[in-house]
């Protein structure tokens, strides 16, 4: 008689914990074809408030650790990916379908892009900051700071490398962060949870929900303690973006628009994944002997 | 040291403490005053220089600033008939006028104290003696002591004193504290003032803390300059000296005057003084007993200033006397 | 002895206000179909002029124009030609500098000086420093190609200001505007549509359309319009933002604020004093960044409040084209209830207010300079901006009570530190969630220097390179 399998449960990330939905509700993660994989957490309406406060409390940590640091602890999560490699190529096969050679090749992807984004940490200020001329006796810098806690809808589609494309710009600057992953491909978003979990990355930092998008997106459109929204996983669905915009409005949250259609993860990322969730801060100081 | 705080308390009136105890005790008192922004500070007298002083409020402030002048000859070419002609001067500055008051002192070298003293005569124009090896204050105590007593001895009413800036800016307040308190004495019933050379202290810090220890060792007067360095008098060390007397009145219920000496030539700079001494200290203090400008060339413009207020014209430099 | 200023009033010959206005559309100024309103001087409630309020055709039609004069002659143009007719605009606005000063302040109430020696010159700068950037957008890293149309809408607190700061980088970029200016202070912005004609600016690039929130309203949701520009209160731009929601208008939003002006004990404490006063009484209090909120440590708070008082009894309040006038006139009847109100409400709660003595005038909108002590955080005048000259004091005792009271607000424009200590000031700069921290001075501006706000100050930031990035593509 052949051993029969440990299965696992796969868990929402809150605050660096794995909990069950408070609610209770799981729902069934098939794969490409239809198969069950596994039992995944239903997120509810508190789950996302829960994320949301754990994302506040880690903010002023994370925010106020070194860049060199920040950019360390975000490098480290490329190398504990690449530690679990199987692992990954296995949930972006189950969720995406392809060949072992296409999900290596994504996660390939994912990898460098962490490490792209870490080689970030420490450059940003320097490169959209400024010192300015004022005409005055003044001392005049303006640098970045992190938003705040940011809600991002994931990609529906790129599980994986999407999913890396959008959380990492946004950690890496300061931020905390509530992904509300991949409804239909959420696997890969568990795995990398548990590669933050094991890596240096701060409870809270990073929460991770998994579950349909319309029982947790709302709660963080119009929660007043998001400071920022990303709607990239909403490409196509226009109503919904607007609506979501709408809500965002309530505490001016900085919206960045769902586009038409899924980004191509393949492309040069830009700055703008980084700067969308960045302010500006000018301090003045005279300067007098 | 005991004796001292003890003086100090008898020339300011307040009694400090041990603030005057020592080097030490006396640094701490200084460095601990507020800060002074030196940007902040130069804005807030550019601001009040910009006040639209016009009509009756400029004629109103034309004689007071000539009621205020210390008219001023420091020369080593003074002679008594220099001196004989600028007393005329003060008693009467615009002799075609009667109504044009009178300045407030003549301001001169000890040497010549007793020849003012006799021109000014009974006219109300008081004898101000520069003294204490002015105007580098580089001399042996005992021989500035001399000088401030020479000075009083020919009849000066009013003695102005320098620091010693090399004993300040190294850091010897105590020196200097005991210096201006010996000085004090030394000028027996005439009237103190202490001029700090702002253009060598270069801080409003360091104005604001030798302001203070001026006043604490017993200063009628606290004077920006000597007017033989440059920069000498600028509006925003008058302010900080302005905040300085305004506080200490607050403080010790003492009043000081304050006189900023050198480079203010004409009538629309003496009225920005006149305006920040009004919304700074404060009124009480716009009076000849308690402001001063040191000058010799703000006279005759002021003069002239006067006139086109009476006349509606603009004067010339012939119509007014050249001493 | 007492030291009485004579009048000195700024004379009002240099302007000449028509009975009046149109709207200026595609270059020239234009009847609107709706009915007209009245600007009115809040100093002496004198009627100034008629001004057009624009309706939605109106706007349709000055967004045409725009339309036309972006893809037909101003998107086109090189950089360096679009650099020279914004350096001609800073020189005519240099130029007629007194007329505008001695306009702004009849329409708006604000003093002669601010005018003269604020509003005016810095609006000159802007158009400086931005036309330097016309033809050098490819080093600004924000891209190099325009939006197109702007609608843009601006505030009655710095009207001329406002319209610079606004129209300066969308025209350096390539954008062409309509811009609305607040229906109280229309003038200075029919002026400058003036100075576009004597510059030779082609038609349609500027359009100025006049009108209360319709208008504006009509402006910001026109389906045409590609980038929004606006500042004023936090609630119009929360109506903004669900209006744009869902289409591909870019947003920018300079809105409100309750700034914390933080002094500690060992601040320069007569700067600091200048600092408190111009935080909250330059301009009236109509300014979006003013420190509306005193926190002074407590082992200082009864020498700082004793010295701000004596400092409050020298402005001069009153006629605002007096030179020596320090606070002017409330800019509507609407504003001066609403402090009032706001004021009651204060002194309901418990605060104690404290106005500085002074005679106010008969007529216009006057509130004197005012400050409430043994404030707290729960207070509504702790919380809500006031925007008039009112102070809300409330006292702290270590660093981190100071940070946690000054972040303590949905706001988060700007923020005042008072510090003799090097390190401090960073550490504060650092934990304040404000888009402009002014350490030991407060209310400066430059145009080379980004201004905008954190959290439901808005987003977005004007001046500086940073200010490009909302223009280009």
């Amino acid at each position: 008689m052949s051993r029969l399998d440990v299965r696992k449960t796969y868990k929402l990330f809150i605050g660096g914990a794995f909990p069950r939905s408070e609610s209770g509700h799981s729902y069934v993660v098939d794969d490409v074809r239809g198969r069950f994989v596994a039992n995944a957490a239903l997120a509810s309406r508190k789950d996302a408030r829960d994320a949301v406060a754990a994302a506040r409390k880690a903010f002023p940590g994370w925010s106020g650790r070194t860049a060199y640091n920040r950019g360390q602890v975000v490098y480290r999560i490329a190398e504990v990916m690449e530690d679990r490699r199987p692992q990954f190529v296995q949930a972006v096969r189950q969720g995406e379908g392809g060949t072992a050679a296409t999900a290596e090749k994504e996660l390939d992807a994912a990898i460098d892009r962490l490490v792209w984004y870490a080689g970030w940490a420490d450059k940003i200020a320097q490169v959209v900051g400024n010192a300015n001329p004022v005409a005055g006796p003044f001392f005049n810098l303006s640098t970045p700071e992190p938003t705040g806690v940011v809600a991002v809808v994931a990609p529906a589609e790129s599980s994986l490398l999407g999913l890396v494309s959008v959380v990492a710009p946004v950690i890496v600057t300061g931020n905390t962060v509530v992904v509300a992953a991949s409804a239909q491909r959420p696997l890969p978003a568990v795995t990398f949870a548990e590669v933050l979990a094991t890596s240096d990355v701060p409870g809270g930092v990073v929460n991770i929900l998994t579950g349909a998008l319309d029982r947790t997106i709302p709660t963080l459109a119009s929660h007043m303690d998001v400071n920022a929204i990303d709607l990239t996983g909403l490409a196509g669905d226009p109503e919904q973006g607007r609506a979501l915009e709408v809500a965002a409005a309530e505490n001016l949250k900085r919206v960045r628009r769902a586009p038409s259609a899924e980004p191509d993860w393949d492309a040069d990322p830009g700055l703008d994944r980084m700067t969308d969730f960045l302010e500006t801060k000018t301090v003045w100081h005279p300067i007098g002997v | 040291m005991v004796t001292s705080t003890a003086t100090a308390a008898a020339s300011s009136g307040h009694d400090w403490g041990d603030v005057a105890a020592s080097d030490a005790s006396l640094r701490r008192f200084l460095h601990g005053l507020p800060g002074v922004d030196q940007v902040g500070a130069e804005a807030r007298a550019a601001g009040l220089g910009t006040r639209s002083i016009k009509t009756t409020a400029k004629a109103f402030a034309l004689d007071l600033a000539i009621r205020m002048v210390d008219l001023t000859t420091l020369e080593g070419q003074d002679t008594p008939g220099k001196v004989r002609a600028l007393c005329a001067k003060a008693i009467r500055p615009d002799p075609s006028d009667p109504t044009c008051p009178s300045t407030a002192a003549v301001c001169v070298y000890s040497d010549l104290v007793a020849t003012a003293k006799e021109a000014l005569g009974s006219s109300g124009v008081h004898v101000a003696s520069v003294a204490t090896a002015f105007p580098s204050g580089r001399a042996a105590l005992d021989v500035k002591l001399a000088d401030t007593r020479d000075a009083v001895a020919a009849g000066a009413d009013e003695v102005d004193m320098v620091i010693d800036r090399g004993a300040f800016l190294a850091g010897r307040y105590l020196e200097v504290f005991e210096e201006i308190e010996a000085v004090r004495a030394a000028s027996g019933p005439a009237h103190l003032k202490v001029i700090l050379e702002t253009g060598e202290l270069q801080t409003y810090d360091n104005v604001r803390r030798a302001s203070w220890l001026a006043m604490m060792a017993g200063a009628n007067f606290i004077k920006t300059s000597t007017g033989k360095v440059q920069p000498a008098a600028t509006l925003p060390v008058t302010l900080v000296m302005l905040e300085a007397v305004r506080d200490y009145r607050e403080q010790t219920g003492r009043m000081i005057g304050v006189k900023p000496a050198g480079g203010i030539r004409t009538s629309k700079d003496a009225i920005k003084y006149l305006v920040m001494v009004n919304e700074v200290a404060g009124p009480d203090w716009l009076d000849p007993d308690w402001f001063r400008f040191g000058a010799s060339t703000l006279l005759n413009d002021l003069l002239m200033q006067r006139t086109k207020m009476q006349t509606g014209r603009y004067s010339g430099p012939d119509y007014f006397t050249l001493d | 002895m007492v030291f009485e200023y004579a009048p000195a009033p700024e004379s009002r010959a240099i302007v000449d206000i028509k009975p009046s206005y149109g709207l200026f559309v595609n270059g020239e100024f234009v009847d609107a179909h709706g009915p007209s309103f009245k600007s009115i001087s809040p100093s002496t409630e004198e009627v100034l002029a008629e001004v057009a309020e624009a309706d939605e055709a109106d706007v349709d039609l000055a967004v045409k124009a725009a339309r036309r004069a972006h893809s037909r002659v101003w998107g086109q143009m090189p950089g360096r030609e679009r650099a020279k007719y914004l350096f001609r605009i800073a020189r005519i606005i240099q130029e007629r500098g007194r007329e505008l000063a001695v306009l702004e302040s009849i329409d708006n109430g604000k003093p002669i000086k601010e005018t003269r020696d604020v509003d005016v010159p810095i609006a000159a700068a802007h158009f400086f420093y931005y036309a330097g950037w016309a033809d050098k957008l490819e080093y600004s890293g924000h891209g190099t190609g325009s939006i197109g149309v702007a609608g843009q809408v601006i505030p009655w607190n710095f009207p001329l200001l406002m319209l610079s700061w606004k129209i300066a980088p969308a025209l350096a970029c390539g954008n062409t505007v309509v811009l609305k200016p607040a229906e109280t202070t229309p003038l200075t912005a029919l002026l400058f549509a003036e100075i576009c004609q004597q510059a030779d600016l082609p038609p349609g690039v500027v359009n100025i359309v006049t009108g209360a929130g319709e208008t504006g309203r009509a402006v910001v949701s026109h389906p045409d319009v590609d980038k929004v520009a606006f500042t004023g209160s936090t609630e119009v731009g929360k109506a903004i933002a669900r209006a744009v929601a869902g289409s591909d208008k870019r947003v920018t939003l300079e809105l409100g604020g309750k700034a914390a002006n933080i002094v500690f004990d060992d601040a320069p404490l007569d700067q600091a004093v200048e600092g408190i006063v111009n935080g909250i009484f330059f301009n009236q209090g109509h300014v979006c960044c003013a420190g509306s909120r005193l926190l002074v440590q407590e082992s200082v708070a009864d020498e700082v409040l004793a010295r701000l008082r004596r400092r409050m009894r020298t402005l001069r309040v009153g006629d605002p084209l007096d030179k020596n006038t320090d606070v002017g006139a409330i800019n509507s009847a609407e504003q001066l209830a609403k402090i009032r109100a706001l004021s009651e409400i204060g002194e309901q709660e418990g605060a104690e207010r404290w106005s500085a003595p002074c005679e106010l005038p008969d007529h216009g909108f006057w509130f004197p300079p005012t400050i409430f002590t043994g404030v707290t955080q729960a207070h509504r005048i702790a919380r809500e901006e006031i925007f008039g000259p009112v102070l809300s004091v409330l006292t702290f005792r270590t660093p981190s009570e100071a940070i946690e009271k000054a972040n303590n607000t949905p706001y988060g424009l700007s923020a005042g530190v008072w510090t003799e200590k090097g390190s401090r000031i960073l550490k504060m700069a650092n934990a304040l969630r404000a888009g402009v921290v002014w350490a030991n001075t407060f209310n400066k501006f430059d145009p080379s220097s980004p201004f905008g706000g954190y959290k439901e100050s808005g987003y977005g930031r004007e001046g500086g390179r940073h200010g490009l990035e909302a223009y280009l593509r």
